[in-house]
């Protein structure tokens, strides 16, 4: 299993904090594209669904020293051993090997929420009502065929847009190709993102620029300790985010070391990416 | 009216008194019964259950009661494995109590999923690593087997005692009862465990996390043992309360203080290994994962006060009193212990679904709070009326307690 999962993808995101300016156009385009449910009322947070979710975190520091970041929290899609897959009671949701992808069957799911409580990021949705898209307001147009509504008293979550990579094996096929290609397959957050914050590539390959990225020493991995092993990395040069996105006992939080090479190398300027 | 029914040579109330006892326990009923409705008809929006509190009270109520109800496998057990003959006296209410407890969380959980109807997909694409698959074959076999044991003592009635075909039956089974016993016990073993194994091994909540051996946390063991620490305390409150209820003697005292002494070792040991396992976890897991023993109780209305309860308060101080002769012989300290540690066993489960989910594991996410509505009490009520309602039925006409003539020659009192 484990050898397979090697040679195969394991695709994976990486969202750059710095880039972020909280536009919150990736949960739009996330929700759109997977048919999102939605309610008259969206004020409950508690229980509206958002696959992608965008935290709004600060350093806590009082006026002028404050600084804020969005966090934008997909799926953490965990490797080898996801919180939720193991807890599942009829193996709603299972980790591909071949992709790395956690997926969720809706039609299988009882909706018993175990995977829920596992979830350390909050980041799996039950439906506490039933699929609404109100036909006045013209959302029922924008229903995509390739995602199948969900039905109420079912748990849902981020999945990578899997139909996408559906839609580009497909096309592979068409044309005799074997693999996709880096853009072939590239989730509607990560295509929608204004400010190219969000790079979504196969971690496995060392051509894509994901695996480029998180050998980055600004990438980090939310609730890293847990040992979930999430193939979403975040990139910040901020040490104070970095130490938002883990718990860390005093004493142990270490600052990125080589400032002067940060300095130099990891500023706003154009193709600071070419580290 | 119903005389006949009733076993013979024992007083009970007037049909119209008991007609009036039955009645705020089918208000509960009724209540739960239209909580019930609207869940299904309109889902679970009706609770005030979220994507943060996925678990909330009817899991509460659930590993309460299964807990509690451990009563039944652990003296059947005694009764039917280890021959404690004494036993035989309260091993009726014992099973009765057990299946009260399990079909109550059975239905209980047929409401708490979303999609109640695909139940059954739990057994026919069972995930074999997941320890709510366990608890689920476990509960579903063992409430068969609690059926299969309270045959017998409905059986036993008057009137039913009159057919021949069901007076062999009863007492057939009566006879191989040892084996369901055996049955019972391998089962509830399993799943008392793996309902602990269910939240130890949620690695990615520190809160509720253990380490533990082979596949099963120590959660697995410490529940097992707090269960069959706490059911047989659970036992001898409902019998203390049908006693004073009826004012009679139903059980000799021999049987009731046999369980609590038992109760008394059994809860000690828990205590030791609940100390040693949470100081593990304090000192282990919880710096492993960057976080302090008081980072949990930062946020929210949950305290350290909780842990004092659970294992000073209701832990330790109710093991002490039982564990000595001179205390447990007095009635009221005897229901005094017993009292403190069933709300310990219920506090201690309430720890690990609700706080567990209450706590945010990522540092910036805010302390949501939660109250059940009156959907949520009514379901989680109904369990009471229902469970007061079946043993109320199951007093006035089977010979629950054998020993109730023999303790009471010339009583004439209106009982319940």
């Amino acid at each position: 299993m484990e050898e397979e999962h090697v040679h195969g993808h394991r695709f994976g995101m990486v969202i750059d904090l710095d880039k972020c300016t909280g536009c919150g156009t990736c949960m739009v385009a996330c929700a759109a594209e997977n048919n999102v449910s939605v309610r008259p009322d969206e004020s409950d947070k508690q229980r509206s669904i958002t696959w992608m979710q965008l935290f709004k975190i600060s350093n806590g520091k009082d006026f002028p020293d404050t600084e804020v970041s969005y966090f934008p929290r997909p799926c953490m899609h965990c490797n080898h051993h996801p919180p939720c897959v193991s807890v599942c009671v009829a193996t709603a949701t299972k980790l591909d090997f071949h992709t790395g992808i956690v997926s969720q069957i809706y039609t299988r799911c009882i909706g018993c929420r175990y995977c829920q409580a596992a979830c350390p990021y909050q980041a799996r949705y039950f439906n506490w009502w039933d699929g609404y898209f109100p036909k006045g307001k013209g959302l029922d147009r924008y229903l995509s065929p390739e995602v199948s509504p969900r039905m109420r008293g079912v748990v849902e979550k981020c999945t990578f847009c899997h139909h996408r990579l559906m839609r580009a094996k497909n096309q592979a096929y068409a044309e005799d190709r074997r693999e996709i290609e880096e853009d072939e397959y590239v989730t509607a957050c990560a295509e929608a993102c204004p400010a190219q914050a969000i790079t979504f590539g196969d971690l496995n390959n060392p051509e894509h620029k994901v695996s480029q990225l998180i050998k980055h020493p600004f990438a980090f991995r939310l609730l890293d300790r847990l040992g979930t092993e999430p193939k979403v990395y975040y990139l910040s040069s901020r040490d104070w985010i970095r130490r938002l996105a883990d718990n860390f006992l005093p004493g142990e939080y270490h600052p990125v070391v080589n400032k002067n090479w940060m300095e130099r190398e990891w500023s706003t300027k154009p193709g600071r990416d070419t580290f | 009216m119903d005389s006949p029914l009733i076993p013979e040579g024992v007083k009970r109330c007037s049909p119209k008194v008991f007609f009036f006892w039955t009645l705020p326990w089918l208000g509960l009923l009724l209540w739960g019964g239209l909580a019930a409705i609207l869940c299904l008809w309109k889902g679970l929006n009706q609770t005030n259950m979220s994507n943060i509190f996925a678990f909330a009270l009817w899991i509460v109520f659930d590993l309460g009661l299964i807990a509690l109800g451990a009563g039944a496998f652990f003296t059947g057990f005694l009764t039917y494995i280890i021959g404690k003959k004494e036993l035989k006296n309260i091993i009726n209410a014992a099973v009765i109590i057990g299946f009260i407890c399990y079909s109550g969380a059975v239905a209980m959980l047929g409401i708490d999923i979303g999609q109640p109807l695909r139940g059954w997909f739990i057994f026919w694409h069972a995930n074999i690593h997941s320890m709510l698959v366990e608890v689920s074959f476990c509960i579903t076999c063992y409430l068969g087997v609690l059926a299969v044991e309270f045959i017998p003592i409905i059986l036993a009635n008057r009137k039913l005692q009159e057919v021949k075909e069901f007076r062999l039956f009863g007492h057939n089974l009566h006879e191989i009862m040892a084996v369901f016993a055996a049955t019972g016990t391998f089962l509830s073993f399993f799943h008392q465990g793996s309902l602990g194994g269910m939240f130890g091994v949620m690695y990615a909540r520190p809160f509720a996390a253990r380490e533990g051996f082979y596949i099963w946390p120590w959660t697995f063991f410490l529940f097992i043992l707090s269960a069959i620490a706490v059911g047989p305390c659970f036992t001898i409150l409902c019998t203390k309360l049908t006693e004073a209820i009826s004012r009679k003697k139903l059980v000799p005292d021999n049987a009731v203080q046999l369980l609590a002494k038992i109760s008394a070792w059994l809860l000690s040991a828990y205590m030791i290994l609940k100390i040693a396992d949470t100081l593990a976890w304090i000192y282990g897991i919880v710096p492993q994962e960057g976080l302090t023993f008081m980072d949990f109780f930062k946020q929210g209305p949950y305290g350290v006060w909780m842990v004092v309860v659970e294992i000073i308060i209701c832990g330790i101080l109710p093991a002490i009193i039982l564990m000595i002769p001179n205390a447990r012989k007095q009635t009221g300290w005897l229901i005094t212990a017993s009292l403190l540690a069933c709300v310990g066993i219920i506090l201690n489960r309430f720890m690990f679904i609700i706080v567990t989910l209450a706590i945010p594991v990522m540092p910036f996410t805010r302390f949501w709070s939660y109250l059940p509505t009156w959907q949520e009490w009514g379901l989680s009520l109904a369990i009471v009326g229902y469970g007061i309602l079946l043993f109320s039925l199951a007093y006035r006409y089977l010979p629950v307690f054998p020993k109730e003539l023999e303790l009471n020659p010339n009583l004439e009192t209106r009982t319940a």
